[in-house]
């Protein structure tokens, strides 16, 4: 068994994988990568299972030394990363040889970045995952954020079964990734709002504040009134709702969203562009476009063909 | 549509809200727990997650495995399997709680809002018996309907960044525990020893919708005793 060595945590990484769907009913939300796309990808160039576990790296990169042989695959944000000091190229499967330093720095456009390695990191799933769960301490390493020092070890795989080198091109990130607004449906309380609301919703942009995580982006923009002041009874909620508290400034469920709340959603997200949640900076301005639900399910499956298709052999 | 059946309807292109109702009852909540605990029996290939509340069920799915019509119909054959079949067993529970001291930094407070002695907010806090209408908001927390309403306190004005796992609260009209350290706004009047979430055990969670729970007052010597016993490997 392979192993990585923790030289520098960066500001906050984690073990992720796809999440722990199935436990709502308990309080517990799926979470998993707050970029899954990314990390999906990630494990697919290194030749893993979609849902492998891997790192997730957070504005700030961290340092990472590997023990033995391996390949790893970055993708996500960018953070300007170099093995041994040469350029390490990410959305690329890389040859690592053992001894070899990874060194993350800031992440120079988006938020989120994924160290996915052959084999994937060997922690026991709880719930059926591995993914950390910060708010509750849940999953991961001891449910917490990496730092110096930890040690993960990697699931061993046989040699044999490397294949050619791989990437992800350019143009399918551009097209998994779109410089255009989040697309939005109707949220179930969009009638708690009115039409002049809801124009002033889909027609602002929005920043992203700074006090953003993993539970929620809180936007920042003119106050959405309300034309129904009585309290929505508390009821479930998914990623990517938009609810609006009393202040009228939205919040966007992210992965460690809590399973249940009482603000009314004007609006939510589509699955489609999920996983740009998780690359959305601090500061960032954004803007939202209606789309009708069947539009939106159209766009998913458009998404899962082009991730089918978006792994090419290097040349 | 039979009286009592839900209105469904999409939350968004993965989920669909089933509405038993708009207010906290008895009858919506026994349909909550209906159609939760045959949902979860049943599980549909393309169900995600399960979300009860007090009248609504959130039913998320997999839009690439199903549409949002075809699911719905499957709910609306599950609830009629439901209506029909017979109650779930009910649970009594009983949480042991040490109340005020270092683990109830907010009872002082809470007796002051109601007028009462401490000794009173703990006789009639321990009095009740309260009713699991879901667990929410974090792992394990329980929505618990009953508390006496002479015990009714606003939140705090700024939430606590970390109330410890174990805390017994009251927020508003309603109590609960804090299964695990989160962040919350409610007011602690005691602690629990009792760990009400372990992802390691089966089930995880110690309360489940549908139960009833009872707080037993317990001292010092009794919390170390029991916070000790659980904390052994």
């Amino acid at each position: 068994m392979s192993r990585v060595r923790v030289l520098e945590g960066g500001f906050l990484t984690t073990v992720q994988d796809l999440g722990r769907p199935g436990w709502a009913h308990l309080g517990v939300p799926a979470a998993g990568a707050a970029d899954a796309v990314s990390l999906l990808l990630g494990n697919r160039l290194c030749g893993n299972a979609d849902g492998a576990p891997a790192l997730e790296l957070t504005l700030v990169g961290g340092a990472f030394a590997f023990e033995g042989p391996t390949r790893i695959a970055l993708t996500g944000a960018d953070f300007t990363a170099t093995l041994d000091g040469r350029p390490a190229p990410a959305w690329a499967t890389l040859a690592v040889a053992p001894g070899q330093v990874l060194q993350l720095g800031p992440a120079r456009s988006g938020t989120r970045g994924y160290l996915c390695v052959r084999g994937g990191f060997a922690i026991p799933p709880l719930l059926g995952s591995a993914a950390t769960h910060l708010l509750a301490g849940l999953g991961g390493l001891a449910g917490r954020p990496l730092r110096k020092g930890d040690v993960l070890d990697i699931e061993s795989v046989p040699v044999a079964d490397d294949g050619p080198p791989q990437r992800v091109p350019p143009d399918v990130l551009a097209r998994l990734f779109p410089a255009g607004p989040l697309r939005a449906t109707a949220g179930p309380q969009a009638h708690f709002f009115g039409r002049a609301t809801l124009d002033v919703f889909f027609s602002s942009p929005w920043r992203v504040r700074e006090s953003s995580d993993r539970m929620g982006i809180r936007l920042a923009g003119p106050a959405l009134e309300r034309r129904r002041p009585d309290e929505l009874l508390t009821e479930g909620v998914s990623a990517g709702a938009v609810q609006v508290p009393r202040d009228g400034q939205p919040i966007v469920l992210h992965v460690e969203h809590p399973t249940t709340g009482g603000y009314p959603k004007i609006a939510h997200i589509i699955a489609a562009d999920g996983h740009r949640l998780g690359q959305l900076r601090p500061r960032e301005e954004i803007r939202f476009e209606p789309v009708a639900l069947e539009r939106a399910v159209a766009l998913l499956r458009d998404r899962a063909a082009l991730l089918d298709t978006a792994i090419r052999e290097a040349v | 549509m039979a009286p009592g059946d839900p209105v469904i309807r999409p939350a968004s292109d993965h989920s669909l809200l089933v509405v038993f109702g708009e207010t906290i009852a008895p009858e919506h909540h026994r349909a909550v727990v209906r159609l939760t605990t045959r949902l979860l029996e049943r599980r549909p290939e393309w169900l995600r997650d399960v979300h009860p509340a007090y009248a609504t069920v959130l039913v998320c799915h997999d839009p690439l495995r199903t549409d949002a019509a075809a699911a719905a119909e499957v709910v609306r054959r599950l609830w009629a399997e439901a209506a029909e079949a017979p109650d779930p067993p009910e649970r009594v529970v009983e949480i042991p709680v040490r109340y005020g001291s270092i683990h109830g930094p907010d009872l002082a407070d809470v007796a002051a809002h109601c007028g009462l002695s401490e000794a009173e907010v703990i006789r009639r806090h321990a009095a009740g018996e309260y009713r699991v209408y879901f667990l929410g908001f974090s792992p394990g927390f329980p929505y618990l309907g009953g508390l006496d309403e002479a015990l009714a306190t606003p939140r705090l004005a700024t939430p606590r960044r970390r109330v410890p796992a174990g805390s017994v609260a009251i927020g508003g009209k309603q109590t609960g525990v804090y299964p695990v350290a989160s962040p919350g706004g409610w007011r602690i009047i005691g602690r629990t020893p009792r760990r009400l979430f372990d992802p390691e055990r089966t089930p995880p969670a110690e309360l489940a919708i549908g139960d009833r729970v009872r707080f037993t007052p317990v001292d010092e010597a009794a919390f170390a005793a029991a916070a000790g016993g659980e904390a052994a490997p």
